[in-house]
């Protein structure tokens, strides 16, 4: 059972990782596609999956947010990856089994997965 | 949208749009099968005139394209539910969306991961607003409120802190699934 109680162990151990990432150089940003079209198309689990990665594999330097709709509503859901001193990827019409391979490939080992990316799909 | 909850998760963003300090969200199933959904926030709210048309798929506030699909295709899935979609607004106050639907419809959404829907609006919106979540079904009543989950971390601290996170998931799915599931 969760209670509000554990929130003060959490809190300790959660200002410490904001302090370290705060000279983090590497810090790392996921940004999810979340207006109707996105969601409609799928971007909820997507987001959720990336979530889930990101706390098993303890990638304290990533942070996961969302942006509304870019106009390429069909190739939802959209997802930019934003490794810092690189230019930005979009992947386009990503299934949750397709995180695996974008935090193994992109996030960890900074490559990102070519044939999920927008160029490849136009 | 396949179920009640992705539509709420994006007709929630509106609430977020509008600069809504709070995003209160109440479902109730009655003994009878209705199901009522009340979505209210204290954002910048709408204008009569605009609150007339933004029901219309071609009201929109973005600027990328012309049409704005969110509330039309609630409307059109609580119609086809035998039910209703409702707007009442005031400039400076908030807005304040309510959905009925008749879960013994053949046509109506099943709720969907409700859990995953709040989680999903807190992960993304980590600072601000706060969510209020209360449910009741035949099974029992939950609720979920972030300005306990703030008060009792320290507002300093986003949610989307994978420690945190990691709670409010848990968290979320104990208070809530036990509740919805099955409807």
């Amino acid at each position: 059972m969760k209670s509000l109680a554990d929130l003060q162990a959490i809190r300790a151990k959660t200002l410490e990782n904001i302090n370290m990432r705060k000279d983090d150089k590497n810090a790392a940003r996921v940004v999810v596609g979340m207006a109707t079209c996105g969601i409609a198309a799928g971007a909820r689990p997507v987001m959720l999956k990336f979530l889930e990665e990101i706390k098993e594999k303890d990638l304290q330097h990533v942070t996961v947010s969302q942006t509304g709709c870019i106009g390429m509503c069909r190739l939802e859901p959209m997802v930019d990856v934003i490794l810092p001193g690189q230019e930005k990827v979009t992947y386009v019409k990503v299934k949750p089994d397709m995180v695996d391979r974008i935090v193994k490939e992109h996030l960890m080992g900074g490559t990102p997965v070519a044939e999920y990316t927008i160029g490849a799909a136009e | 949208m396949r179920d009640l909850s992705l539509h709420l998760l994006d007709l929630a963003q509106n609430s977020i749009t509008a600069g809504a300090s709070l995003v209160s969200v109440r479902i109730t199933v009655d003994e009878r099968g209705w199901l009522t959904m009340v979505l209210s926030d204290d954002g910048k709210g709408m204008s009569p005139e605009l609150l007339q048309r933004v029901t219309s798929p071609f009201a929109t506030t973005r600027t990328t394209r012309k049409v704005g699909l969110g509330i039309p295709m609630m409307m059109e899935n609580a119609e086809k539910a035998g039910g209703s979609l409702h707007l009442k607004s005031e400039v400076g106050v908030g807005t304040e969306m309510t959905v009925t639907m008749d879960t013994r419809n053949i046509d109506c959404l099943p709720l969907g991961d409700l859990s995953g829907t709040l989680l999903s609006l807190i992960m993304t919106n980590p600072l601000a607003p706060d969510f209020l979540f209360e449910g009741k079904t035949a099974k029992g009543e939950c609720r979920f409120d972030t300005r306990e989950v703030r008060a009792a971390l320290g507002g300093d601290i986003p949610l989307n802190e994978p420690e945190v996170a990691a709670w409010l998931q848990e968290a979320l799915k104990e208070e809530m699934d036990p509740i919805f599931g099955g409807v």
